[in-house]
Parts: structure tokens; sequence; C-alpha cells
């Protein structure tokens, strides 16, 4: 990453203000979030906008012309353009023609996508934004950070000093009286405006009306109080039926703002009379600006799907730290590393693509029913293959694609390490290496790896066999999970097998964009674990599940590797996490725990690829309950605790606060342990308590349970 | 009470409950005369006065038929002609509305009508009369009864005018009114008391 990247990223971190809002914000949308939507069927209501807004977004130019038949039969008068300056020209060309001098606008993003104000500005016309967010951002000179909450980035005190220069007058930081300033400031640029700008919320062809959806009533002047009026649209906000509006506005509030409703809604078909008496005209203008390309690509299409509620931003562990001016661009947050490749270049997004931990909150609360995070993965793999991967990554892919190799230097790390290592951590290491162990220590690689131990452990023979999928951090920091796992599944008489040829799932690899080195990870690892004939294959890493059952096929399927899916299938079809397992062994009657004893309070991290991509959530808690523990649950109990892969290394600023927050929720349930399923959140939250020092035990979930079992 | 009478009980009950929720102030009134008991004295003690910043704009509305408008409009600073140049230096505006949903606690009105929207937009406080047989459930039936066809802005209202864009503090009052008192009145439609 850039060096002023890393220090953009580093000064958002830094700032308190920012931090601090963001993060107060972030927590309690979630919860008020939740309650907003009680009573409704999400997953319904985002399957019917998805489908709404995916059928108009596969023939957008037939809905687009049938919007402009039906607005222009009102007398609306309708401009569709792919080109951002036909756009620009053309709104400065009816200013000119009407000799308009001042404009007032209420928000809109896709100006903001233009650089609207700017050219009008530069043409002699003033431009009043009135949406208060705007507005501050306006007199600030800057670009919105969230696309509902502009200004979400502000302090009071920065906002009394902008408004002080504004009015000429010291202003003290209480808000109402700050929100009155702008309500008095901004009325009499109402009254004078020649014309008014508005964006839309929806656009519905079959009718030729706009939605506005607003809380503080600007729009509703926007559009009444000038003569002219123009709305200007992406042409992804276009639905084909009236009807389609109601979901759409079940949903935007909701998910924008945790509000039932917004307090103003207006559907605006056709010019309405002027308070002259005169007709008002109406401009709206459709405008492309590559929303056309994007419904034609397979992997993007489903971004036309998106509401713009900005939800995705809210439950973002990373937005709620580095807020939206890191991203650069004028659309901020996961969808907006989406849009500003697409609308802006791919190459901008190359930086904060990397902001991603592909934790997948975003997906979960999405009401378009947008895969986000695989969004961000395609971007990843496309801008690999543009570019080719970078000197050191494709030293360490290079590595990675080499068994024998990779897992020789994880050896030799475990002595080169030494010097370093303190019991079972490295606390220290020298240089520009440091970083990594910054609020965190690493794990000191096991003397000797599980691969070395397998052959001297004991099983019972059986027919019922199950194949270990080890992973290299059970592999080589943690083989005791293994030996765990391995107790685990004897108890209830299977017996399990470790194909020493396993290698990397590839993970780290597709994370990276290099999907050609994720691929020849899938295929090796689908040749040796299908070598035998075993039920299952068992992991207890879901990260690495989530390759053997979902990625590998994918990967596959995407470099066109299409003799080996049937194989994919067939491994993803036995594969499964090891809680999921020992459960419906449980269930069955096969494993049970010891009884009687009370072992006290536990709290459980959701690790997130088990509970998003496997949607596993219960099965641990409800095994070491049985085991004998009281769940304690945390506060965001599956929020990510930082590590995602090798992110903690490439962000470590980022990495570290995220871990902090987490260490501070499990400390907060008074548990003196903490379980989990996932080897990588153990290496994270593990390394942060011995750095934190207070006395919680953090342990993988599979040796919790093989300590308890009966018998 | 029979069985459809108690659903409008509850729906009524639910949309009192959800507008409130939001900052909305709701009053129920037998009779258009009780409703102006309510109402002028509401508008006496809240400034009501013949200066700018002070008016009350009154736009046209079914609750004006049969009411003697020449003696409500001896109250100073009342008017019945509603004026861009009134309407923002109204301090009340009074208006008519469709339709009430329960779910959300909103208003819903035709207002193609330019004086339905400047007396409900440049005002401080929005009095909103109402038909008690004009709520519905939720959107959908809703959107069964509004057309585009007919109605060039249809207007949703939910609570007052607010904001949260300083440091996510709620606030009320930026752009539209800062309070809205809805008003069921028995008499224009629907089931007495």
């Amino acid at each position: 990453m850039k060096k002023a990247f890393k220090a953009a990223v580093s000064r958002a971190v830094n700032d308190a203000n920012l931090t601090g809002a963001l993060g107060k914000f972030s927590e309690a949308y979630k919860v008020n979030r939740v309650k907003a939507y009680e009573g409704i069927d999400f997953e319904a209501l985002r399957s019917s906008i998805a489908e709404i807004k995916s059928g108009a977004a596969s023939h957008l130019d037939e809905v687009a012309d049938t919007f402009k038949r039906n607005a222009e039969a009102l007398g609306a008068k309708v401009f569709r353009t792919r080109d951002p300056n036909e756009v620009k020209e053309y709104i400065l060309k009816v200013a000119r023609d009407n000799g308009v001098r001042s404009v007032v606008k209420s928000k809109s993003m896709a100006t903001e996508e233009i650089h609207l104000n700017a050219h009008l500005l530069k043409n002699g016309i003033s431009v009043a934004e009135t949406d208060l967010g705007e507005w501050i951002i306006q007199l600030a000179g800057q670009t919105p950070s969230h696309m509902v909450m502009p200004a979400i980035h502000m302090t009071k005190e920065e906002v009394a000093d902008l408004f002080s220069k504004e009015v000429d007058e010291r202003l003290s930081t209480d808000i109402p009286r700050l929100v009155k300033v702008a309500r008095n400031e901004l009325r009499p640029k109402f009254l004078a405006a020649d014309m008014g700008i508005s964006g839309a919320n929806i656009a519905v062809a079959e009718t030729g009306s706009i939605v506005l959806v607003t809380n503080e009533g600007n729009a509703r002047l926007v559009t009444t109080l000038p003569k002219i009026h123009i709305a200007l649209v992406g042409v992804e906000k276009l639905v084909e039926r009236f009807e389609s509006v109601t979901p759409i506005l079940d949903a935007l509030p909701r998910s924008a703002t945790a509000q039932l409703l917004t307090s103003y809604v207006s559907i605006i078909s056709g010019p309405t009379q002027n308070d002259d008496g005169s007709l008002k005209e109406l401009h709206i203008i459709l405008m492309d600006n590559r929303r056309t390309e994007m419904a034609q690509d397979p992997k993007f299409k489903q971004a036309l799907q998106c509401i713009r509620c900005g939800s995705c931003l809210n439950v973002c562990p990373i937005f709620r730290l580095v807020g939206g001016h890191v991203f650069g661009g004028v659309y901020t947050g996961g969808i907006g590393t989406i849009l500003t490749a697409w609308f802006d270049e791919m190459k901008k997004s190359e930086e904060i693509q990397g902001l991603c931990i592909q934790c997948g909150n975003c997906k979960e609360v999405c009401p378009g029913k947008l895969d986000i995070p695989e969004m961000i993965m395609e971007i990843r793999r496309r801008l690999v293959q543009e570019n080719g991967q970078s000197l050191a990554q494709k030293a360490i892919f290079g590595v990675v694609n080499n068994r024998k190799l990779f897992h020789g230097m994880l050896r030799a790390a475990s002595v080169a390490g030494r010097p370093f290592t303190s019991g079972k951590f490295i606390r220290h290491l020298p240089l520009f290496l440091s970083e990594l162990t910054e609020g965190r220590s690493l794990p000191a690689i096991a003397a000797e790896p599980f691969r070395d131990g397998f052959a001297g452990i004991k099983q019972p023979k059986s027919t019922e066999k199950a194949v270990f999928y080890a992973g290299c951090l059970i592999d080589f920091a943690y083989p005791e999970t293994g030996v765990a796992l391995i107790k685990l599944l004897n108890k209830a008489g299977i017996e399990v097998s470790f194909p020493p040829e396993q290698t990397c799932c590839g993970a780290p690899a597709l994370y990276n964009g290099a999907w050609d080195v994720a691929a020849q990870n899938a295929m090796d690892n689908i040749r040796v674990l299908l070598a035998e004939d075993a039920r299952y294959v068992v992991s207890a890493c879901p990260t690495c599940t989530v390759a053997l059952a979902h990625e590998f096929g994918k990967t596959l399927e995407t470099l066109g590797e299409h003799a080996w899916l049937a194989k994919a299938k067939e491994l993803a079809e036995k594969t499964v996490d090891l809680s999921t397992l020992v459960k419906q062994l449980v269930d069955e009657g096969r494993l049970s725990f010891r009884e009687g004893e009370e072992l006290g309070k536990i709290t459980y991290h959701d690790s997130c690829h088990l509970k998003r991509t496997l949607k596993v959530s219960e099965q641990p808690r409800e095994l070491l309950r049985q085991a004998g523990y009281q769940m304690a649950e945390m506060f965001e109990c599956d929020m990510c605790c930082g590590m995602g892969g090798s992110y903690s290394m490439k962000l470590p600023e980022i990495s570290a606060p995220i871990l902090q927050n987490k260490l501070k929720h499990i400390k907060e349930t008074g548990a003196p342990l903490v379980a989990m399923d996932c080897p990588g959140c153990v290496l994270q939250i593990r390394g942060g308590f011995d750095r934190d020092g207070a006395p919680v035990r953090v342990q993988h979930t599979a040796e919790l349970l093989a300590d308890r079992l009966a018998g | 009470m029979n069985k459809m009478m108690e659903a409008d009980k509850i729906m009524y009950e639910q949309f009192k409950a959800r507008a409130v929720g939001v900052g909305a102030e709701v009053y129920r009134f037998e009779t258009k005369g009780d409703a102006l008991d309510f109402i002028v004295p509401f508008l006496q003690k809240e400034g009501l006065a013949d200066a700018p910043g002070s008016y009350a704009v009154w736009a046209d509305c079914p609750f004006l038929e049969g009411v003697d408008r020449n003696t409500l409009a001896k109250l100073p600073g009342l008017r019945f002609e509603v004026s861009r140049a009134l309407a923002s230096q109204a301090l009340f505006g009074i208006s008519q509305v469709d339709w009430a949903v329960a779910d959300t606690g909103s208003l819903v009105q035709d207002q193609s009508a330019v004086e339905q929207r400047l007396v409900s937009s440049l005002s401080g406080i929005h009095i909103a009369l109402i038909a008690p047989d004009r709520i519905l459930p939720g959107k959908a039936p809703l959107f069964a009864r509004i057309n585009p066809q007919n109605s060039r802005y249809i207007a949703f209202i939910t609570g007052p005018s607010r904001t949260a864009d300083i440091e996510r503090v709620l606030t009320i009052g930026v752009h539209g009114p800062q309070r809205l008192i809805i008003i069921f009145v028995d008499e224009l439609g629907g089931e007495k008391r």
C-alpha cells in the first residue's frame, strides 16, 4: 500500500472525534435497526427488492424508455444520457435559457458523483446545498463522508465555527441553536432560488413518477418554491411498477437510519402548479455513467440492486474506525469502493479495496441483497489480473504454491522465531516487522507440527472414517486443536486420517486476488482429500471449511477449470466444520459430556466465516452449555476480531483497535474464558490478551469439549 | 361494539402510538365545533398575531364547508387565502389530509394544489385535520388507493421535520414544521366515539 494512503488511514484511526462519533453511531445503529425491523420478514422483503431492482436492471433501456414516455406524457421533460458531461451541460443550458442565478439543492449523490456544484459555480450560478449535512460540508469545502449522513465526521464545535463565519456572529455549540441558524440562513435562499435540483430515491417507469425520501423537509421546498425543478436520477433508481415503491419504502428508512419512515416522502408525477399560477418546468435527467455496462457484467450487475441506504457502512468494522474520507471519492464504504471502481475507474479502487476485511457484516444487512465482499474480491482479482501481483506477494504465493517449500519454511520459522519467543508467544519482532506484534503477540510456531505428531496418536480402528483437514494454523501453530478433534471423533467411533500432502486452503491467495494460486491450491487439495474413501472431511478452521465447501468450486469455475467442478462439488458435500459434526454426533447419542459439574461462566466469539458463510452459531454454544459452561454473551459477539488473515499484517493500524474493542467486550462479560471455533481468531484474541494482561483464557471450542468428554 | 368498530379502534390507537412516537401530537374531537373550540385557543395561546412570522394560513378543505369563515377570519392573523408571501411568514399552517397510515403513524395527502404544500412545508406548526375513517393499516392498502395519474404531488408526512446531521443528535424542526398537530374529527367521516 502506498505511504500516503497508509498515512490517511492512520490519521483517521487516531482522530478521536471521528472514531468516537462513528463508533457510537454504529453501535447504536445495530440495535435500533433490529428494533425498526421488528415484525417484518427481512429475508422476504429483501428478496422482493432484489427481484424488483434486478428485474429493472436486466432491461434498463426499455424501462428507461417507458419512464421517459410516461413522464413526458405528464408534461415533464426527460433527458437520457450516458455521459456525465452532458448532464452538466444540459443543466447549465436550462439555467442559462431561463436566466437562473441561484439554485437550491436537496441531497443528491448523483450530483456529487459528477461534481455538478463546481460546474455551476464556475459558470457564475450560485448553489446552496440545503440538506443540513450537505450544507455543512459545502461550507467546509469537503466531500460527504457517508451517503446518508454526509457530515457525520464533524463535531458540533467544527460546525459552530463554520456557521459563525457564515453569519458573522460567534455561535455556541448548542445543537438545536445551530440547526435554527441553518433554518434561518437557508429559508431566504429557498424563497429566492430560480431553480431547485434534487435527486430521486426511486423512479417509477409505469407512472413516470419520482419518489423523494427525506427527513428535514428541504426536498419539499426545493420541489415547490423555485419555478424550475431538475431531478438528476441514476438509472439504477428505476423500477417498473408503482407497487414496487412499497417494499423499497419499507426498507430504505429502516436500513438507513432505523426509522419506520422518514418525516417526508414525496411522489412527484409530472409538473405541478407554481404559486403564481404558472406551470412548473420539470426536467428529469436519467444518467447512466457506466451503470448499463455494470448491469451487463455478471459479477457486478447485482450492484444495481442497491437502494443507497448506507447500512453497509453502518455495520462495517472498518468504516466505524476510518470514516468515509479515506475512501477518497464521493461514494464511501464497501459499496463506495465498488461504485468508485466503476463510475470513476478501477485503478482508483486499488488502495481502498484493501480496506475490506471480508467479515460479511454488510452482506447480512443489505436490503438489496448485494454481496459486497464478493464484488470486492472480484475487484481484487481483476486488479491482479490487470497489473499482476506485487513482487512481495508473488514471492509469498510462489512459496505457498509449493507445499514442500512452504511447510519447510514454516518449520524454519519455528527455529528462527525462537530468539523473540517467550513461552508460547512471539512478543516483539525486529524492524519493519514490529507492527505485526503491535497490541498483539504472535503465536510461536509449534516445535512439533501436527503432521509430525499425527502418526503417534493411537486411534481405534473403525469403518466410519473422517479425513481431517488441518489448515496451516492448526498444523503449525495449534496442533493441540487437531489432537482434541481426533479425541472427539474417536469417542464417537470415527477414525480420523490425515493425508500429509494436504496444503494451504488457498484463502490467503484468494483474498489477495491471486486466483490462479488459489485454484492450484484447490486442485492439489481436492486430489488429496478425495483420495481416501471417508464419510466426512472435517476442519476446525471456518476459513478453511469455507474454502473447501464454497470457494474451491467458485474459484475453479471462474478460471474455467470445468473438469474439476464435479470433484469440487463432491468435496464440498463431504466437508463439515467441527462444531456442526460434534453437535450431530451428540444429538445422535454417540457422544456425551461429563455431567454434574458447574464450570462457570464462558463467553463465545462468533467467527466471521462460521457465522455468516456457514451459518453456524448455535451449535458451539449448545455444546458448551451441555459440557457444563454457563453462557454469558458479550456485546457484538459476532463482530470481527480484526484478524482477517493477512489483513492484520497489511493494516495493523486498523486491526489493532478492532481487537481492542473485542477484548473490551469480552472482559465486560466477566467470564474468565472465551471460546471460538477459528484458530485465526484464537491467534488474534489470545495474542491480544497476552499483551493486555487480563486473566482471560482463550480456547478453541474443540479443546474445551474434548476435555469434558464422558467416560 | 361490532368487530369492524373494534378493528378501527385498534388501528386508531396504533396510529396514535406511532405518530406520538415520532413527535406528533394527536387529538380527537366529535364535531367540527369541538375541534374549533380547541384550535382557536391553541392558535391564540401559541402566538397567533397579525404580523409577519405570526400568521396562520388555512388551506381550503372539506372541514371548512359550512364553517363561517368570516367569523373565524376576525381572529387577527388568520388567513384563508394562501400565498407564498403569507405562508413564508406563517407560524401556523392548517390543512386537511387524505389518509392516515397506522403502522408508521404517517399522514398522506394529495398536495397537487400548491397551497396545500405551502401551508404544510413553510409553517412552524402544521395542524392536520383528518376524518377517522381515513385510517389505513399500512402502505399496501394505501398504494391501492393513491394514483399518481390523478395526483401529481403525493406527500407523506410522518412527525415533524427532523435532522441528526450534527453529531447524530436528533433535532426537531429544520426546514419543515417543528410541530405536527394531528386532529381527528369524527364528524368528517367515520363512527362516533
